[in-house]
């Protein structure tokens, strides 16, 4: 196949750039930041949103089949033990029980860890049987607190392996001379920040309902992030080809990082689906989510950082390590990534506990590792008497950032409402403003496929087995076909999280919209094609020629004009189907990854510690945006977790026995309604090339620097640095009383 | 006074609130204490008058849901929201957190926002249960406009219960009502997502649309 070259303006606000790309010949021509489109980044609402809103959207948790069965598993009250004996026979005879077996594990290595696993017919004989098996354990010694796992003679967590890890690069690697940089430092600072451990804490829990046919095929209706994870890894579990397993997600409540493959009430789900022969559900309960859905590793950042008087940064160094759990490693803060310092070594190990594995959460180590970084340049601005914006914008080359930070700061009133002298605020309350910058990589790729078919009366189905986190899949993929054929929004069916339609990517690291757009626009350019062939014959013109907008084909210099649905009639009985696969990327970008800068306006009460977030101003950038509503709803989103994560969430193990103490949503706190800050989103317009959609993701960097902005705003409040998260009215009592102290 | 009732009095956050939880088991009562908490806050004096043993067993009753009498069959363990879940197939609430604490299986009981995991399906009788399923189509028309225009909601799993918080407080407070007002409404009902800005935008909008 041939290639050509096109001419592609790209850009992110009023700073653009033209460069020449080449694509393949037949490929659908790129947007630039100049393309004018009359759906594409308009403010369309969700398409499946009156469906949300109203409750009828089945989720996986609302599924039901005949004869449904439920499933649920014992678990250990243990950190570390020997299960020495599981009564399984006193409950296989209770009323209602299908089926009770164990799981084999002889020794657990965290609480929540599952050992035996029962179905019945009801969720009330399910909860008896449970409550009525006796497993009996030897506790073991056990380890859950990061640092402590680090003492000479502390329990092993994995054995004839230290539970610390070898010590890793840092992200962004090793630079420079840091030792002479050091030394040559005009000035520096160095400080140990702490993050504690988030949960997921999906509102939807994990699980699933499976179920297998006559013919022995294998459906499992999943709460899921990757339809396809599930079904490669049902496949193995239940010894299936791929083809014998369907996994349907078409809505899911919430995932956050967390729900990718098979948990352990997955399997279990099959388990009991093969060996009862009924539908069986399995959804963890809230207690079972907090201890095994998914947590954030916790993070201890020791960091230097150093620089020069006129607040060039020139040297950072540090060592770091957290807790993924009782694996090996996963821990890591991304603390290294913003500025550009020459001279870098940071080094990070995981330790291993007696407590369930982290997962990847919503920017895998970057909200605590830029909590750290923003926190040292926040130490160091004030250090060498500089204003910390004024310090960050010095050292920062990203293209996109550089744009974002006066934006911000006009917003929120940086240069009025920023306490000079910081805590100055006369009484107990007190107010101050902080900011921090925040990055992504822009990932997304991939071979997806994605089809579209068109009936004879215009009805076009987009399908594609991508499933939709609530990020809006379903609304950028109506938009985009929407926009090759010309039509509107709603005109457009999207059918996705079903594996009968074509593979599509997982939903994790932001991709699925730079995954899966291109690729539709391939499909609706192809339909557009097949479409205006037909009505090219009969209008006697070059196909080429037909245009498609409103609703309606017109073409050059024919009187003629058609809507699009009769225009369709002409297509033969057979409709039309076709398919887009997505191109590989070419080469020009305007920024290699996402940017983002945020600023938080706070007030601290020094009498009760409590800190309220009034107003968070979050300029960010995705290159393109389809949808800007949704884009929105998912700043918003990821400010209010960032909230949450600075202010409210902590898992707390109680060190005796390894359990957790909060496992529900009244005792482990996320934002309320209530602790919710007034969200300015500013999403800066333009395109990043690098796909033909020129889009990059957003759900992740929304998140990233909201804590930091949050922490540092606290401190311009009350001139006291809050180094651990999340900021509790007890830690900041504490830290005023310390600081106090010190005074004297 | 309705049991219901018993539940909203003091309370804008869709259910029993976490004061009264304290209240009724003492001071002594931490947070790791909510679950006694619960049970003392149940046990109603004026239920013990026409004392009536129902159960272990399955027993039938009849519930009123969306303005239609449903002739079923419970233990009289089970909760108002698994009883619409399971055997009547009204999934708009949804189970979260099974404790009161999150407001996604908030439904109205006699007109007033509850949460259905804290109403035991035995004592829903002879009150006026309705759900989303029943409110969206009637009433409901201008807020569900609102909530798709104003895109309050992300994955979704929350936006039933904040709709049917939103839909109380419309209701109560017609045109007046403020964001503030929405706010107090729904600081019962939790997002994961984060969507709580373009919630208050949702009821707001639809308030001023009566």
């Amino acid at each position: 196949m041939g290639t050509r070259k096109v001419d592609l303006r790209i850009g992110s606000g009023d700073v653009t750039k033209d460069v020449s790309v080449t694509i393949d010949e037949a490929s659908a021509t790129p947007w630039g930041s100049d393309a004018k489109l009359a759906v594409v980044g308009t403010e369309v609402t969700r398409v499946d949103g009156a469906a949300k809103a109203s409750g009828a959207a089945k989720y996986t948790y609302d599924v039901s089949r005949p004869g449904l069965a439920y499933a649920k598993a014992a678990r250990s009250p243990y950190a570390h033990a020997r299960v020495k004996s599981i009564g399984l026979d006193a409950v296989k005879g209770m009323p209602g029980v299908l089926a009770a077996i164990s799981l084999d594990r002889k020794v657990v290595t965290f609480a929540g860890a599952p050992v035996a696993a029962i179905c019945a017919e009801t969720e009330s004989q399910l909860d008896d049987a449970l409550a009525a098996l006796k497993v009996e354990y030897e506790p073991l010694p056990h380890v859950v607190d990061a640092t402590e796992a680090q003492a000479e003679g502390a329990p092993r967590v994995n054995e004839g392996k230290p539970n610390a890890g070898e010590p890793g690069r840092g992200r962004g690697g090793p630079a420079g001379d840091p030792d002479a940089a050091l030394a040559a430092a005009e000035a520096k600072v160095s400080a140990e920040y702490r993050t504690s451990i988030q949960t997921h804490s999906c509102l939807e829990t994990h699980g699933s309902l499976a179920e297998f046919d006559a013919a022995g095929d294998l459906t499992i209706w999943a709460s899921t992030q990757g339809t396809m994870s599930v079904r490669n890894d049902a496949a193995q579990v239940g010894n299936l080809p791929v083809s014998k397993v369907r996994v349907i997600t078409e809505f899911m409540g919430g995932g956050f990082g967390s729900k990718f493959g098979l948990d352990v009430c997955d399997r279990i789900a099959i388990q009991m689906a093969k060996s009862t022969g009924r539908p069986v559900r399995y959804m963890n309960d809230r207690r079972e989510e907090h201890l095994t859905g998914g947590n954030r590793p916790d993070s201890v950042q020791k960091l230097t950082l150093g620089g020069k008087r006129d607040g060039t940064l020139t040297v950072l160094t540090g060592t770091c390590y957290g807790t993924s759990g009782n694996g090996q490693g996963g821990a890591d803060a991304a603390n290294a990534g913003l500025y550009d310092i020459p001279n870098r070594k940071i080094e990070q190990f995981g330790v291993s506990t007696h407590t369930a594995i982290g997962k990847a959460f919503r920017a895998p180590g970057h909200p605590q590792g830029v909590f750290a970084l923003e926190s040292v340049v926040d130490e160091f601005a004030t250090a060498i008497g500089m204003d910390p914006l004024d310090v960050r914008r010095l050292n920062d080359k990203h293209p996109v950032r550089r744009l974002e930070w006066p934006i911000g700061a006009k917003r929120i009133g940086w240069v009025e409402n920023r306490r000079k002298v910081p805590g100055s605020d006369k009484g107990p309350v007190k107010r101050g403003l902080g900011c921090a910058g925040g990055t992504w990589g822009n990932f997304g790729g991939g071979n997806w496929r994605i089809d579209v078919t068109v009936g004879r009366d215009g009805s076009v189905v987009v399908t594609s087995g991508v499933q939709d986190l609530g990020t809006g899949t379903k609304t950028v993929l109506a938009a985009i076909v929407a926009e090759e054929l010309g039509i509107g929004i709603g005109d457009v069916t999207v059918r996705i999280g079903d594996t009968r339609y074509p593979d599509g990517p997982g939903s994790g690291g932001s991709v699925t919209v730079t995954s899966i757009a291109p690729a539709a626009r391939e499909a609706g350019m192809h339909a557009r094609e097949g479409v205006a062939a037909v009505v090219a014959k009969e209008w006697n013109v070059d196909p080429k020629d037909v245009a498609f907008a409103n609703g309606r084909l017109t073409a050059k210099g024919v009187d003629a004009s058609t809507t699009f649905a009769k225009a369709c009639s002409a297509l033969g009985q057979e409709g039309l189907a076709v398919s887009g696969t997505r191109p590989k990327d070419f080469g020009e970008m305007f920024a290699g990854s996402n940017g983002g800068c945020q600023f938080a306006d706070v007030t601290v009460d020094v009498e009760t510690g409590v800190v309220r977030v009034n107003k968070v101003v979050a300029v960010h950038d995705a290159g393109r945006i389809v949808a800007p509503l949704l884009a929105r709803s998912q700043v918003n989103g990821g400010v209010i977790q960032g909230v949450s994560f600075a202010l409210f969430e902590e898992r707390r193990l109680d060190k005796a026995q390894g359990d957790m103490v909060n496992p529900t949503l009244d005792t482990y706190r996320i934002c309320g309604m209530a602790d919710c800050p007034e969200i300015d989103v500013v999403l800066m317009p333009g395109s990043n090339g690098k796909n033909n959609a020129g889009t990059m993701g957003l759900g992740e960097p929304a998140t990233v620097p909201t804590a930091a902005a949050v922490a540092n705003a606290v401190f311009n409040a009350i001139g006291v640095r809050m180094r651990e998260l999340p900021i509790t009215p007890a830690r900041v009592l504490a830290a005023l009383a310390a600081a106090k102290g010190g005074a004297k | 006074m309705s049991r219901a009732d018993d539940r909203r009095e003091g309370s804008a956050t869709g259910g029993l609130s976490r004061r009264e939880l304290f209240k009724s088991a003492g001071a002594a009562a931490a947070a790791g204490a909510v679950l006694g908490a619960a049970s003392t806050a149940f046990a109603e004096p004026e239920a013990k008058a026409d004392l009536r043993v129902q159960g272990p067993g399955a027993v039938p009753i009849t519930l009123k849901v969306n303005g239609v009498e449903r002739k079923i069959t419970v233990e009289p363990r089970e909760t108002l929201l698994d009883t619409l879940r399971l055997p009547l197939d009204l999934t708009g609430a949804k189970r979260v957190c099974d404790r009161g604490t999150c407001g996604a299986c908030t439904i109205h009981l006699d007109g007033k926002p509850v949460n259905a995991c804290l109403v035991l399906a035995v004592d829903a009788e002879g009150h006026d249960v309705r759900t989303i399923e029943g409110v969206v189509s009637k009433e409901g028309k201008a807020l569900l406009d609102a909530f798709v225009h104003e895109d309050a909601m992300q994955c979704g799993f929350c936006t039933p219960g904040m709709f049917m918080s939103c839909a109380a407080a419309v209701a109560e407070k017609g045109a007046s009502l403020t964001e503030a007002d929405a706010r107090a409404a729904c600081a019962g009902n939790l997002c994961r997502c984060g969507t709580y800005p373009h919630v208050l935008k949702a009821a707001v909008a639809a308030a001023k649309a009566k």
